[in-house]
């Protein structure tokens, strides 16, 4: 689903990012980014969300050779994967159902899947009594939930998250963490950067570690 | 696995004719959601809509007057007359007798006659000095014949051998064409013309940019929207649409505003010009702006506003790519 090819990354402020990265997640698995702050995990999912291009090396993803998809395609590329950021990246002047809906609509589906969609996503995250709330009524944890409906909600082969719990207490933690394993569990690829050692440590995943730029720590090569 | 992943892609993703229809139905959606934005910010969307109208309206508000004055002059070329003022000794029965004969004359329709007399009492009636005249112990006034001359538009040659050959008479003392005036004024009004087109194009760029600024703004606005679009797959036209439809209806509420400044103007206007052409004896209304000039002018600015937003949008939209 993900590989990296000698992947590297510089700035143009001539900060390297990635070195040199190299590895592989097949279809279906879960795993684990992590490393301090500034070790590179954003800028590798950046890659791998086409937010950022490779200065050298290539990134495959869903077999398709980023290097090779022009900047139009873009848009028809991130509809296959969920992105979760750490600050939600809601939109505060629509509803919850509106922002979970909005996938839907940008991808043309008609209204009435739309609705049974949004509702079944809402459903999982366990928020459909909320669907006509505004975000900012909601607690941290809530929008974060709101947050992977709309990752979700269009059914992307592979979902992506950005310190997911980085806001949120343990318990909250443990709790989105069991979501990410749910996906995980029917068949979508799930690749979660994070810096929290003592949640990941509790969980059977493989673990990517970065340190400067580098892949210094694979739990599955060991 | 990954025909796997692909069948539930099949199921998943919306059909063709799916596709379609939700897209026509999310431009019908766009078309009014971006008017709801409009009228959640009133008197902002206002005040752009204002500016836009006047700057519409200068243009056709002239262009409108200009076509009522050549409507107005339009038949004045075809009633050139040459005016011959006879000598101060010429008779009534000489002058009568010089009618006559230019009345045969080949280039000449039409002679008539105004004998010091008439002159003198069309003099009184209309000019208001009567009461001073009166006060003279002769009268100042020749008498004239007013000769028409067969007109066509390529006789102008015709028309100057006809008047050397009045002033070479005898009795002449002085003959003159009445049409230079006429000639003047269409020059004059070509001018104006060529003015309003400028003046319009002027306006026109301003409109432009009036809506390229404020389409900037609410692009500057919505940027956060924008960044969460970009990152859920959204495309540059599905982001572009809504700002799109935003400068449309700029423009439409700006071509109406226009549309009422000028009717207004030209209905107030009319019953004070119908008065002072009684006055020059003319009957005269001042035509509204027709069917046509107004949707032109919608259009016109409908396509003003549409280029504004695309424009801003263009230079914009691109900027913004989430970090």
């Amino acid at each position: 689903m993900i590989r990296f090819v000698n992947a590297s990354k510089r700035y143009d402020s001539g900060f390297d990012a990635l070195q040199n990265v190299n590895f592989h997640m097949a279809p279906g698995e879960m795993a684990f980014l992590t490393g301090h702050s500034g070790a590179g995990k954003s800028s590798l999912l950046k890659l791998i969300a086409l937010l950022e291009r490779t200065s050298r090396g290539q990134v495959i993803v869903n077999n398709q050779n980023l290097s090779k998809v022009p900047r139009r395609r873009i848009p028809y590329f991130r509809r296959n994967i969920g992105i979760i950021f750490q600050d939600h990246q809601l939109l505060f002047d629509r509803t919850v159902y509106d922002n979970v809906a909005l996938p839907l609509i940008i991808a043309g589906y008609s209204h009435h899947d739309i609705g049974k969609r949004v509702r079944a996503s809402l459903d999982k995250v366990g928020l459909l009594s909320k669907e006509k709330k505004y975000p900012i009524t909601l607690s941290g944890g809530e929008q974060q939930r709101v947050g992977i409906a709309r990752a979700v909600v269009n059914k992307p082969p592979l979902i992506l998250a950005d310190e997911p719990t980085g806001n949120l207490d343990p318990e909250l933690s443990a709790e989105i963490m069991g979501l990410f394993q749910d996906f995980s569990d029917v068949g979508v690829t799930v690749l979660v950067a994070t810096h929290d050692i003592a949640l990941i440590s509790q969980l059977p995943y493989r673990v990517l570690t970065l340190k400067e730029g580098k892949l210094i720590n694979d739990s599955q090569a060991n | 696995m990954n025909t796997q992943t692909k069948q539930r892609d099949n199921q998943a993703r919306p059909g063709f004719i799916t596709l379609c229809r939700s897209y026509f139905i999310r431009h019908i959606q766009v078309f009014f959601y971006s008017l709801g934005q409009l009228s959640r910010t009133p008197i902002s969307s206002l005040m752009t809509c204002m500016v836009i109208g006047i700057a519409m309206a200068l243009p056709t508000g002239l262009y409108s007057l200009l076509k009522n004055a050549q409507q107005l002059s339009g038949g004045w070329e075809s009633t050139a007359q040459i005016s011959v003022f006879l000598k101060n000794n010429i008779t009534s029965a000489q002058a009568k007798k010089l009618k006559s004969d230019i009345t045969q004359w080949p280039d000449v329709i039409s002679v008539h006659y105004i004998s010091r007399e008439q002159a003198l009492k069309e003099f009184q009636e209309l000019s208001g000095f009567g009461n001073a005249l009166t006060a003279l112990n002769s009268n100042p006034l020749p008498s004239v014949l007013i000769v028409k001359p067969k007109l066509s538009k390529t006789s102008e040659r015709a028309t100057q051998r006809l008047l050397k050959k009045l002033v070479n008479l005898r009795q002449t003392d002085k003959a003159q064409l009445d049409m230079q005036w006429v000639r003047r004024l269409y020059a004059i009004m070509n001018i104006v013309e060529r003015g309003v087109l400028i003046l319009g194009a002027l306006l026109g760029l301003a409109v432009l940019l009036v809506v390229g600024n404020t389409i900037r703004l609410a692009i500057q606005n919505r940027r956060k929207e924008i960044v969460v679009m970009k990152l859920i797959g959204g495309t540059d036209a599905f982001i572009r649409r809504p700002f799109l439809y935003t400068g449309f209806w700029y423009g439409f509420f700006g071509g109406i505003i226009a549309w009422l400044l000028v009717s207004f103007t030209l209905l107030s206007l009319s019953t004070p010009i119908e008065k002072l052409t009684t006055l020059y004896q003319n009957q005269f209304e001042l035509t509204n702006m027709s069917f046509l000039t107004t949707l032109t002018l919608l259009c016109l600015s409908i396509l003003l506003g549409l280029a504004g937003s695309w424009f801003a949008v263009g230079r914009h939209l691109r900027d913004i790519e989430p970090q």
